[in-house]
């Protein structure tokens, strides 16, 4: 009985599995736009982790116009719900899908199991599949060379950095904060405040008070709201943005920040799909690749220090200089890298260690 | 002349009952209005909101999958809130809940045992109950406010999943994020229909409605607790015991929001994540309300509460409205019923000024 029912099951997933097969590749030879998803954890606003992805999308559209259309679902929480959404594209007749946030991991590979016609891109986790590839940015070169400024114009040797969760993608920033900033002021110490979530504004210039109170004179921050660089503006201390050029949130303040760039990815990956070419992918662009920007210099940056960024900047772009440069101890004084050798990828993605300068202790397994 | 709320000496009963429905219409009405000036055709709009995402199998599967939670909690809040037991952190109970039948999954992680699901329902169940028992021991014992502990519990409830992700149960070949491992099969709800999301904790969350229904309707506690809720001096008169009434008030929400809690790691969201909820013991709060604490309204209310959150994703997806709409709607069908159910306790009465009353009295001589 049991193997009866399979096998009608598979019977009817087979006879299903064809008609979409056929109903797809009837899509194809028509003049249809392509249709592009995009679910977001965060509401778009106007600055943070999910705008920039907002503002790849537009990129993506304007590129290129009438051949695609783009829909976008913001604020859809990690867990249960994001599975149901992401089907809901794919079923829809979506046939890209990009899912941009860690916690859609699970849920992005379970739906692309049903759907093996439409391509998945996720963003900064680790499963790939047949039809979902995996996308991230080396946000740590950025990093590094606002920690080169902060090196540069701090007056107290004391950096702080309010913190997210204690994942590799957080604290390879962290790392190449204090890597930039100490490999022009060896004096150099960060402070890290950790608060435990994405988005808590509230939280977020409370943490930042605090470090600036406990003698940081320049801070930043690895969390979704402008809150730290409101905090630091009213302070008259320095700060820089992340994801987003945030100077209009303090226009004193804001130094310079690591901004996010995904639309030429996006379109990428589209006219890939479009022309049949996708296959599985795991990008991980950074200056290089244009995914990584400084947003422009605050006048109060001095020219010689705004030369020196712009070199090492050319510096990792030409793969001349690696923020992970052997050397590099962790703040326990064991070498993690030996010199003359840099810190591969894999090493990069599993990072859990402060390096040297790094005040205070990781979460241990 | 100034405008009274004068208490009605009979509310009327039916009107009662009927006051969702008008509290459903008015919203409906708002929302036509806030459709129209948003630009978008009134009627597709409400099509968009309300059928589409329950147009075929798989919607009505998700629809119940996202009603089933907040039936649940919301017939286990009415209990303690018939007897003015005042659970407002059904969400810590919940949280609870999901981490010691996490505990159990994780425990017998890779056993075939027919008894882990079994084990993990009733420690969940007891994991609420313990986070229901603080505000229940602290408020027979020292008269403390149950509404501010249970409430404040939540955020201590989060914490400690935080930290357990974080730390001691997180998987070691996740890359440091925080998360554990998937739960294997054995620790599962099986699926009610093939090839959807829907699992076995929907019947045990209509069980629970017919069980509060066999409660607070047909038993001779329930009557009690209901009698303590309208009367409290007559309850006391009767002989009733009170601090009783508060620990079976506050350990049945607490139960049914860990038995919830644990529907979720064990359904569709299958591990451990730093949030297992968004929010649905809160939602529960206003389902338990708009169900007029009855658990035939309650099953109503959690229906009609699970399309808004569905037809506020499918908004985004066909009509470009941001994923705020679902909270507007939410908010407007409170605020009518609320508005409702004064209107059906109270009349206004207009109140002349003495000066006023004594000039129309010269006037009318």
């Amino acid at each position: 009985m049991r193997t009866d029912k399979r096998i009608t099951r598979r019977i009817t997933g087979l006879a299903v599995g064809t008609a979409l097969g056929l109903a797809l590749s009837g899509a194809a030879y028509s003049q249809e736009p392509v249709k592009v998803g995009f679910v977001y954890v965060s509401p778009i606003g106007d600055a943070g982790w999910t705008y920039q992805h907002d503002q790849g999308r537009k990129e993506l559209e304007k590129a290129l116009g009438a051949k695609v259309t783009t829909k976008a679902v913001e604020n859809v929480p990690e867990g249960a719900d994001a599975e149901r959404v992401i089907r809901e594209f794919a079923a829809g007749g979506y046939k890209v899908v990009f899912t941009t946030s860690f916690g859609y991991m699970n849920p992005t590979i379970k739906v692309a199991e049903k759907f093996p016609s439409t391509v998945f891109m996720h963003a900064t986790g680790y499963k790939s599949a047949k039809n979902v590839g995996v996308v991230n940015a080396r946000f740590y070169e950025g990093r590094y060379l606002t920690g080169v400024i902060a090196g540069k114009m701090t007056k107290s040797n004391s950096a702080g950095y309010v913190a997210a969760f204690p994942i590799p993608e957080v604290v390879q920033g962290i790392n190449a904060f204090a890597q930039g900033m100490r490999s022009v002021n060896p004096k150099a110490e960060v402070k890290v405040i950790w608060v435990n979530s994405w988005f808590d504004p509230g939280r977020e210039r409370e943490a930042a008070n605090t470090l600036l109170s406990q003698g940081a004179d320049i801070i930043t921050h690895h969390t979704d709201s402008t809150a730290v660089v409101q905090a630091a503006e009213e302070k008259g201390k320095y700060a820089f943005g992340y994801h987003s050029d945030m100077s209009k949130y303090g226009p004193k303040a804001h130094l310079t920040a690591t901004t996010h760039h995904w639309g030429g990815y996006y379109t990428k990956a589209v006219q890939d799909v479009m022309a049949g070419k996708w296959k599985t992918t795991n990008v991980w662009g950074g200056i290089k690749e244009g995914m990584i920007k400084l947003a422009p210099l605050n006048p109060a940056v001095p020219k010689d220090v705004a030369d020196l960024v712009a070199a090492k900047e050319k510096d990792i772009a030409a793969g001349k200089l690696h923020p992970f440069q052997g050397p590099v101890k962790d703040n326990e004084g064991k070498e993690r890298v030996a010199a003359g050798k840099t810190m591969g990828d894999e090493e990069l993605s599993k990072m859990d260690f402060y390096v040297e300068g790094v005040q205070g202790k990781l979460p241990k397994k | 002349m100034r405008l009274k709320l004068e208490a009605r000496a009979e509310p009327s009963p039916l009107m009662g009952y009927l006051s969702p429905l008008l509290a459903a219409g008015l919203t409906i009405i708002a929302g036509f209005i806030l459709f129209s000036v948003l630009g978008k055709n009134p009627l597709q709009a409400f099509y968009t909101f309300f059928v589409h995402p329950i147009r075929d199998l798989n919607g009505i599967a998700e629809l119940l999958l996202k009603a089933s939670p907040l039936m649940l909690i919301a017939v286990g809040l009415a209990c303690g809130y018939r007897a003015n037991v005042w659970n407002i952190g059904a969400e810590g109970q919940l949280v609870l809940g999901a981490i010691f039948a996490g505990g159990v999954a994780l425990y017998f992680y890779g056993s075939d045992s027919k008894f882990v699901l079994p084990m993990m329902v009733v420690a969940g169940a007891i994991g609420g109950m313990l986070w229901a028992a603080i505000p229940a021991l602290l408020r027979t014992r020292f008269n403390t406010n149950e509404i501010l502990v249970s409430l404040m519990l939540v955020y201590v409830a989060n914490l400690l999943l935080s930290w357990l992700v974080n730390e001691p149960w997180r998987d070691p070949e996740g890359f440091n994020f925080p998360q554990t491992k998937q739960f294997t099969e054995t620790a599962l709800y099986p699926a009610l229909i093939a090839g959807t999301r829907l699992n076995v904790g929907f019947l045990i969350s209509l069980a629970a409605i017919a069980a509060g229904y066999l409660f607070l309707n047909r038993s001779f506690k329930g009557f009690q607790m209901r009698v303590a809720g309208l009367a409290d001096a007559a309850a006391k008169y009767a002989g009733f015991n009170a601090n009783g009434m508060i620990w079976l008030g506050l350990l049945l929400g607490g139960a049914a929001a860990g038995i919830a809690g644990m529907g979720e790691v064990a359904g569709p969201i299958g591990q451990l994540l730093p949030s297992v909820s968004p929010g649905y013991g809160f939602a529960a709060i206003i389902v338990a309300f708009v169900g007029r604490l009855h658990p035939v309204g309650i099953l109503l209310a959690s229906l009609l509460m699970s399309l808004l959150y569905l037809g506020g994703e499918a908004a985004q997806m066909e009509l470009n409205l941001p994923s705020a709409m679902t909270g507007l709607f939410q908010g407007m069908l409170l605020f009518f019923l609320l508005g409702s159910d004064v209107f059906i306790s109270y009349r206004v009465k207009v109140v002349q000024p003495p000066k006023a009353q004594a000039r129309l009295k010269e006037a009318a001589a």
